[in-house]
Parts: C-alpha cells; structure tokens; sequence
C-alpha cells in the first residue's frame, strides 16, 4: 500500500462487515420472527434478503436488522415488525424475500410503510 | 452477508476458562446447521469481565452471554441463532440489579460498562487483532496518515501537550515534553521503545492492549518515530504473555505487508520499523534504564538519571519510551484532537485510565474510566461492591510500589495528583480490593517480599534495607514487634525513598509507610495485644473450641492433619496449641461452629 487512497479503499470495504457490532446503531430496528413456525414459513430468506439489503443500500448506520421468537400471530408468518422510535411499530406479515426489498426501499429508505403487506390490511 | 456476529474472547484470562474449546464447538455446530453463510464468528481481545469468562458476544443485538461451556453452544446455535431467542440462563446478570430486574441483554447497558469510557481499550473487544482490516475499519492507520500528510512534527507534540496526555505507566510524566527533548537531542540514530514489561502483581491492562488492539500501539510507535526522528522502534514485552507476543508478530507482519511499516511509508520518504524483544519476567526491568540495558543484552539494571534516554539511552541514543496505554491513546488523540481528549479528566490528569480490579470485588477485570472518577464509583458502581456482604476496607493502587485508600477517602476522584496526595499513585493501574478479612501488616509484608525478591541488587539501599525492613515486619506478625521497631521501620522507609538507585527501590516502602498512615492501630494491636484483627497472622491467632457449642462428633480431630485435636466421644474435645498448625481444617469440617478463631 502507497497511499491514503488505498488504506480509504480497505476501510470502505470492511466497514460494512464490521458495522453490525454497533449495537447502539439504529434508529429503525427490523425485528424478524425466527421462532420454528417462521422458519417453517421462510423467514431465513426474509433475514437474509434484510441484512443484505440493508447493507447495500448503505443504511446499515441506521438500520438494526435482528430477529426474534414467535410473536404469536403464526397463521401470517414470516412475520416482520419495524421498530422506530417516537413511532407506531409497523408488522408486515406473510414477508418473502421480494416484499423485503420493496420495505428496504420504500419504508426504511423512502420512510413510507407499505400499507397493503401490513398486518391491517391481512386482516380486513 | 453475515447477519450475526458471535465474538468469543481470546484474551488470556478466557483463553484458560477454555475459550478456544468454544469456538472449536461453534464452528463445528454451525456447520452442522448450515449457517456457515450466516453466522460469522470472530475471535477478539479481552472484553473486561475476566471473572465471568469466557464471554461471548453476539451482534447486532449484543446479548452478552457469560461463563460459557461447550455443552452450551448448541443450544445458543439452536435457539438463538436459528430461532433468535436468547438462552436467557447464560446472559450475564447485571450486578446491582434486584432480583426482579431484566437481564443485561446487550453489554452497553450493564454497570460495568454503563460508567466506563473506553479509549485505549476501544477496540478490545470489538475486533479480531489478528485482522489489520477490522483495525482500519475502525480508522486504524488513519492517524499517522494524517501526520505524515497534513502535519510536522512540531504539531504532533503540540497536540499532545495541548491534550494533556500522561505516561500511563505510573509516573505521569507529559507525553509531549518527553517527545520534544528527544526530538531536540541531535544525532545520526534515535530509537521508540515500547515497555510492555507489565510487572505489577495483578496488573494486566497492558497485556490486553496488545492482546486486543495491538495495531493501535505499532500505529503510535511509528507517529513517535516520526515526530523525534526515528526509525526503529523495539517493544519490550515480557516472555510469560505468549498471547501478546503472538498477535503482536502477527500485527508487525501485516503492516509489513501493507507497507504501513518498513520502508517509504504510505508513499512519504519515511521509514519505520518495529521488533519485538522478549524480557524473562524481572520486575526491575519495568523501570526505563533497566529496559533499556536488558534490550541491549546485558543484565537488566537500572543506571543512574540524568542522562535521561531522551538524551542517551537505547545504545546510547537518544529514545523515547513509553508505556503501551500511553501508546494506545494516541492515534486517538490525532484524530480526534487535543480539545476531545483534554475534556475528558480533571485540571491536571486528562482522559481516562484503565484499572485492573481484582481482589475481593465482584466483577474483576479490566475498566476503563475517565480521570476524576471516584474510587466509590469503581467499586460499587462498575466493580459491583464486595462480595459475600462484606465490608470494604482499602483498595490498594500501584503495587508494589503504591499505598492503599482506605474506606474513609473512599470519595476521593482518582488522578495522579489525588493519589499522590494521599500517600499511593496512580501505578501502572492494578486496583486491588480488600475488604475487613485483609490484615493490613500482612499486605505491606506481601508486597515487601516481592520488593525485596525483585531488587536487583545494584543499590545497597534497596538491596538491603528492604529486607532489613520485611525482617522488622515479620517480627511484627510473630508477636515479637515493639513500639519503637515502628519508628524504625518509618526511618528506615525515608531513607530507601531519598537513596534507592531507581524506582524499584525509592517506591518499594510506600505499601509499608502508607498502611502505618492509615492502619497504625492494626500494627500497634499486632504489637501490643500481640493480636491480628483479620485473624490473617498465624502466630498471632488461635483455634479454639467453643465447649457450649461443641457435641463431641470428632469430625474435627479426624480432619486434623497433625492430631492436635483430642476428646472423648460426645464430650467437648480440645485443641492443643503446641501442636495446631492453624490450617482451619478443624474450622472448615465443623458442623455446629463450635471453633473460634481468638
């Protein structure tokens, strides 16, 4: 290495790998339901398509994305809640890997929920 | 993509409360579950809580999980990090929390980090300190990249003066003035020495620099042989810390690589280069001048001051040496610059320092705290009080060379001037706890027989007025003391500390003349009423049967390893005082504490 632009290059590139040990990193939290009746329902996928795009879409300073048992409600699983403080908690329900990159875009960047993946509009 | 993050502590102390069977049992079970993808797992430095090791760490949530044992590990892979639900029965429970309150799940929000401010330690813990590339993500290189780019080496001691940094080692000497009389020194070869010669009984923050975050120290060596003019540095780390030795070869070897060390660096026309020497474990050669003549391969012994090694010192050149803290803070400093730094600490002693707490305290290991703060704050707040509803006594700082605080100054804010004060010093940061069982004489003569074994024996005051002084302490603690061998012994201490060749010798009596400041009446009842209050001093105590509590079991006489105790069934038994060896095995196998101690 000869120069400052280089050492630049290997903290740009290894931040996003180190990023996820800021727990205090966030101010939206994605919580999802990783309990054995969301894993049934593909709830890795849905993680993972989280954590990834997440970090792609370079939020990964604001955006805490982490899991958690069974929230109760199975019958709508893989379900995910998006925590952000000051407020209302937004649960998206029956999630897919797909549905979790329009939330990354249109909710956690776009600062948007998607109305119709919300559990209000599952249970109309 | 890593979704978590499982830390495992590689520092020594969860090392040998078998970290690594740990890890080897979490690669093997995420293999098994196919998480490989998922899960990254990553070895770092000490995170501080030695005590309830070996500790792991699982990011993004950091739920802190403590005394970890293989036979755990598939249930955390199951249920956590399949499942996300934290094995509750392994996250650590905060101290001074009541029974009702919630698990610390995350590590931020416990008392023992929640007080803690952690600059030289801020990587240890965080990240792996065998990858160069986690340090640079955490701005590491970034600091004598700013230096060689943006500033000379005038501004570098400016900027230290102006943050008021101190040698963490003990003497709390600026940083920058040191610099500058070494940059001043003319010659053709000038050296930077790192002295990670941590000697201290239960000392080990410098041990977990180098273990956690051992970048941040070849980062600051290379700043300081820039800012003098150096282009060689050698880090003096002792022999018995295989850990730190380890990563700090692995550590040299990447910058090397990356061209961060060596020749040209970062493209400038500097050059810099750094070796390790191994020291065999002599306390003395802590002290600068002995460092230095044990680097140069000759025994380690102290040598006179003036010439001070900014002027003449590794092979007779003018060198800075520092400790590893010291060092730590200091990439830190550039970054962050002297006004962050300097507001953090009192008038006179900026930033933090690291302790290692130990004795009888409930969380031991290694805290990191912003100057000023109280010593009540570190122990019941972080420290977590003393154990077993015990009352606190002393805590005792700088080792063997140091004094002790006792309960009454327990309110006093710690700085080097504060310590100074009141008869201890800041030391290189070994915070040892002592609650109402520690005999106070006993302390002193613990510490006196590790001066009088460590002394090199170059200076006779040290040489032989120590032992002179730990025989006047053992007759003390036999019931053979008199009045006067007080003031003998007080004499004898000031003449050491104005005489003695070097540091070893002039701080060895200050265990024993601070403890007569502030426990007279312990050594006056050890003389006296020929009694030890703590009941720690054999000769000064006796084993003897309650005859009202006594049921005549013989449980007693049969666990006697010298046949000292002797009665008839049911009818109280007796102990013979000629014969007691005061090992309290009679005291430990009673069932209706019937034995006293008088």
């Amino acid at each position: 290495m000869k120069s400052i632009e280089e050492l630049m290059a290997i903290k740009e590139k290894m931040q996003s790998k180190v990023s996820l040990r800021n727990s205090d990193a966030g101010e939206l939290r994605v919580v999802v339901g990783m309990a054995t009746c969301g894993i049934a329902a593909g709830a890795r996928p849905v993680l993972n398509a989280f954590v990834e795009g997440v970090n792609e879409a370079g939020l990964s300073d604001k955006v805490m994305v982490t899991q958690t048992g069974c929230i109760g409600i199975c019958q709508y699983e893989p379900v995910v809640e998006v925590y952000e403080e000051g407020k209302d908690k937004i649960t998206y329900v029956k999630m897919t890997a797909d549905k979790a990159k329009e939330v990354i875009e249109r909710h956690l960047k776009g600062g948007k929920p998607i109305a119709e993946y919300t559990i209000g509009a599952a249970t109309k | 993509m890593f979704r978590i993050h499982a830390l495992i502590c590689g520092g020594t102390g969860c090392t040998s409360s078998g970290s690594v069977r740990i890890r080897e049992a979490l690669e093997k079970e995420i293999k098994e579950k196919g998480l490989e993808e998922e899960v990254k797992i990553v070895q770092t430095g000490c995170f501080g809580l030695c005590s309830l090791g070996p500790i792991m760490i699982v990011y993004p949530e950091g739920t802190f999980y403590s005394m970890v044992k293989p036979e755990d590990v598939p249930e955390i892979v199951e249920e956590h990090f399949l499942k996300g639900r934290p094995v509750e029965r392994l996250v650590y429970h905060d101290t001074g929390a009541d029974e009702t309150a919630q698990h610390a799940a995350s590590l931020s929000e416990t008392n023992f980090y929640k007080k803690q401010k952690r600059v030289a330690l801020r990587n240890c813990g965080v990240i792996n300190p065998e990858n160069i590339d986690e340090y640079i993500a955490m701005d590491g290189y970034f600091a004598i990249a700013k230096v060689l780019k943006e500033m000379t080496p005038d501004d570098v001691i400016d900027t230290l003066n102006a943050a008021g940094l101190r040698g963490r080692g003990g003497g709390g000497f600026p940083t920058g003035k040191k610099w500058s009389f070494a940059k001043a020194s003319v010659s053709d070869k000038k050296y930077v020495v790192c002295n990670a010669d941590e000697g201290d009984p239960g000392a080990f923050m410098d041990r977990s620099v180098l273990e956690g975050d051992p970048h941040a120290v070849l980062e600051a060596m290379t700043i300081a042989g820039y800012t003098i003019g150096a282009d060689e540095g050698w880090i003096y780390v002792r022999a018995e810390y295989p850990i730190a030795v380890k990563r700090l070869q692995i550590a040299i070897e990447q910058a090397r690589e990356y061209g961060l060390l060596g020749k040209n660096i970062l493209g400038t026309d500097f050059n810099f280069d750094i070796h390790i020497r191994l020291g065999a474990g002599a306390f003395v050669c802590g002290e600068e001048t002995a460092l230095l003549t044990s680097i140069e391969g000759n025994r380690g012994e102290p040598r006179p001051r003036p010439p001070f090694p900014a002027v003449k010192g590794l092979f007779g050149k003018p060198t800075i040496i520092n400790n590893v803290e010291t060092y730590a803070n200091i990439p830190q400093i550039i970054l962050k610059g002297a006004d962050w730094f300097a507001s953090m600490g009192t008038e006179t002693s900026k930033g933090t320092k690291v302790f290692a707490l130990g004795g009888k305290i409930t969380n031991t290991g290694l805290v990191e705290i912003p100057m000023g703060t109280t010593l009540r704050e570190i122990i019941e707040e972080i420290g977590g009080g003393v154990p077993n509803g015990k009352k606190f006594k002393a805590a005792q700082t700088g080792g063997p060379s140091g004094g002790c605080i006792p309960a009454s100054l327990i309110d006093t804010p710690i700085d080097y001037e504060n310590l100074g004060k009141i008869g201890s010093m800041m030391g290189s940061g070994g915070l040892l706890v002592m609650d109402e069982d520690t005999c106070m004489v006993d302390l002193a003569k613990f510490f006196l027989e590790f001066t009088v074994d460590e002394s090199c024996g170059k200076c006779t005051p040290c040489r032989i007025g120590t032992v002179r002084m730990l025989e006047i302490l053992e007759k003390i603690t036999s019931g053979n003391g008199e009045m006067e061998d007080l003031d003998k012994l007080e004499e004898l201490a000031n003449h050491i500390k104005s005489s003695a060749l070097c540091g070893l010798g002039q701080t060895a009596p200050n265990p024993v003349l601070s403890t007569l400041r502030y426990f007279r009446d312990e050594y006056i009842a050890h003389i006296k009423d020929k009694k030890c209050p703590a009941h720690v001093c054999k000769k000064l105590m006796q084993y003897v049967i309650d005859p009202d509590k006594c049921r005549g079991c013989s449980a007693c006489s049969r666990a006697c390893p010298v046949g000292a105790i002797s009665g008839e069934i049911k009818k109280p038994f007796k102990i013979d005082p000629s014969k007691c060896i005061k090992c309290g095995a009679c005291k430990a196998t009673c069932k209706f504490n019937a034995i006293d101690i008088q």
